[in-house]
């Protein structure tokens, strides 16, 4: 479960969010500029938050009143950016094994081929990020997320950079995701259709603030 | 006209030992700097850049000098160096070692500092949502992206360092064997009658080894930038 109740000022831009979800998959929807990837940022512990909690499954991960702060390498959530930042200097197999490395997790092969396999990216390990197309690039950015073995994925617009043609190709594997992979996301996107087809539960953000929390409904 | 003499031998062999040691030494601490003036926001920042910048501007003799007076024997540092660990700066070879690596240390920092700045620190947060803690994304992400900054640092720091000539022989003066650098050689030579065949061979060293160690920077960071990008 994700507790989240922050406050965050940027600049002129005020950010009050609160909001609890079971969902296997939280869409955090709302048009651009309403504070979606500042609050998907302070979940990974990239932003502090100015006051709140955040908590997943009973763990504090921010508390400003006691003062506790996880630092986003050690919270176990794994992110799926926009611009997937791989890294140039590694190859698409370096990338996919930096997580588990950086964690000291066994090496653990039936996994690799597993999710390789579910995203369709066996055959990019001895390619370098430079010669990847778009659309592989994220699914390779979802496989290094996923192989950190996180607690947590959040997905900002992970569709976001694409054309429509790789946004069809790539949204089945998240929907397989979903269904197959059991870590809980959350979901940033400006899509409605989008969230339609993946979340589970809506968090609406309007300038800031929720302006409406539910199921699938919140959207029409 | 390429008899090269043992004296000249030793001069070309300490230039290099004190080229190589002088950038050795200076680049970790070069990096280190970098990294704080390209990263870090605190009081007096201009004041250390100024200061890291200043053998550049200083005339090389005065540089030297302000060395003698804090590192030779009676000089405050020293003194505590050479009473407390035995290490002594005045006369020596660690001497010429520490003149060109202050002299080189600015062009040394300035490309580590630049391509630091450059690269993406998005990147860097995406290795901490994968679990690295701070100094594993330094060595895993930052220092590779800054590769070609530094070896470009490097070379230049290490041409500096091998023609320095008015700090070194300021602090260190021109003692054959021991602090005679192609440099100081050549101008030794230079003052002697009859020095001009020799003073033309170690310029003709020297041209040779600065030409070298322009190419090899360049296929350096070639191959450097070429992994940077992704291919």
């Amino acid at each position: 479960m994700l507790r989240v109740d922050v406050e965050k000022q940027l600049g002129e831009f005020s950010l009050q969010a609160a909001f609890e979800s079971e969902g296997r998959v939280t869409g955090l929807f709302g048009a651009s500029g309403a504070g979606k990837t500042s609050l998907v940022n302070m979940i990974a512990g990239l932003l502090r938050p100015d006051r709140g909690t955040i908590a997943i499954d009973g763990e504090t991960l921010d508390d400003t009143a006691k003062g506790i702060h996880v630092p986003a390498w050690r919270r176990r959530i794994g992110y799926v950016f926009q611009d997937a930042r791989l890294f140039p200097h590694l190859n698409v197999r370096q990338n996919l094994d930096y997580g588990r490395r950086m964690n000291g997790l066994a090496d653990d092969p039936e996994q690799e081929k597993r999710v390789t396999g579910l995203l369709d990216i066996g055959h990019l390990l001895d390619r370098r990020p430079g010669k990847l197309s778009g659309g592989e690039r994220q699914r390779v950015a979802l496989g290094r997320a996923l192989l950190a073995k996180p607690r947590l994925l959040l997905l900002d617009e992970p569709l976001g950079a694409l054309d429509e043609g790789r946004r069809a190709e790539i949204l089945p594997y998240l929907v397989r995701l979903r269904d197959e992979a059991r870590i809980p996301m959350v979901y940033v996107s400006h899509d409605a259709a989008e969230m339609r087809q993946l979340a589970t539960q809506i968090v609406l953000l309007q300038r800031g603030r929720v302006s409406s929390f539910g199921g699938v409904r919140v959207l029409s | 006209m390429f008899d090269i003499t043992p004296t000249e031998w030793t001069a070309i062999l300490l230039s290099l030992k004190v080229a190589t040691v002088a950038t050795l030494v200076a680049t970790p601490l070069g990096i280190a700097l970098a990294y704080v003036l390209a990263r870090r926001e605190f009081w007096g920042k201009s004041l250390l850049d100024a200061l890291v910048h200043l053998p550049l501007v200083l005339p090389p003799v005065v540089t030297g000098y302000l060395l003698l007076l804090a590192f030779g024997r009676r000089g405050p540092i020293g003194a505590f160096l050479a009473d407390t660990f035995g290490i002594v700066f005045a006369f020596r070879w660690t001497g010429a070692v520490l003149s060109c690596g202050v002299m080189a240390f600015p062009l040394l920092v300035r490309p580590i500092r630049l391509s630091i700045e450059a690269i993406d620190r998005r990147l860097e947060q995406a290795a901490e949502t994968l679990g690295a803690p701070p100094w594993r994304v330094f060595f895993n992400v930052t220092l590779p992206l800054a590769l070609p900054g530094v070896l470009a640092g490097m070379v230049l720091g290490f041409a500096k360092a091998i023609g320095e000539f008015g700090a070194t022989i300021t602090f260190v003066s021109n003692i054959p064997g021991e602090t005679q650098t192609i440099s100081s050689a050549i101008y030794s030579l230079i003052q002697t009658p009859d020095g001009d065949p020799a003073a033309l061979r170690l310029v003709v060293v020297s041209a040779v080894i600065a030409v070298a160690a322009l190419i090899g920077a360049e296929w350096f960071a070639r191959r450097a930038t070429a992994r940077l990008h992704g291919n």
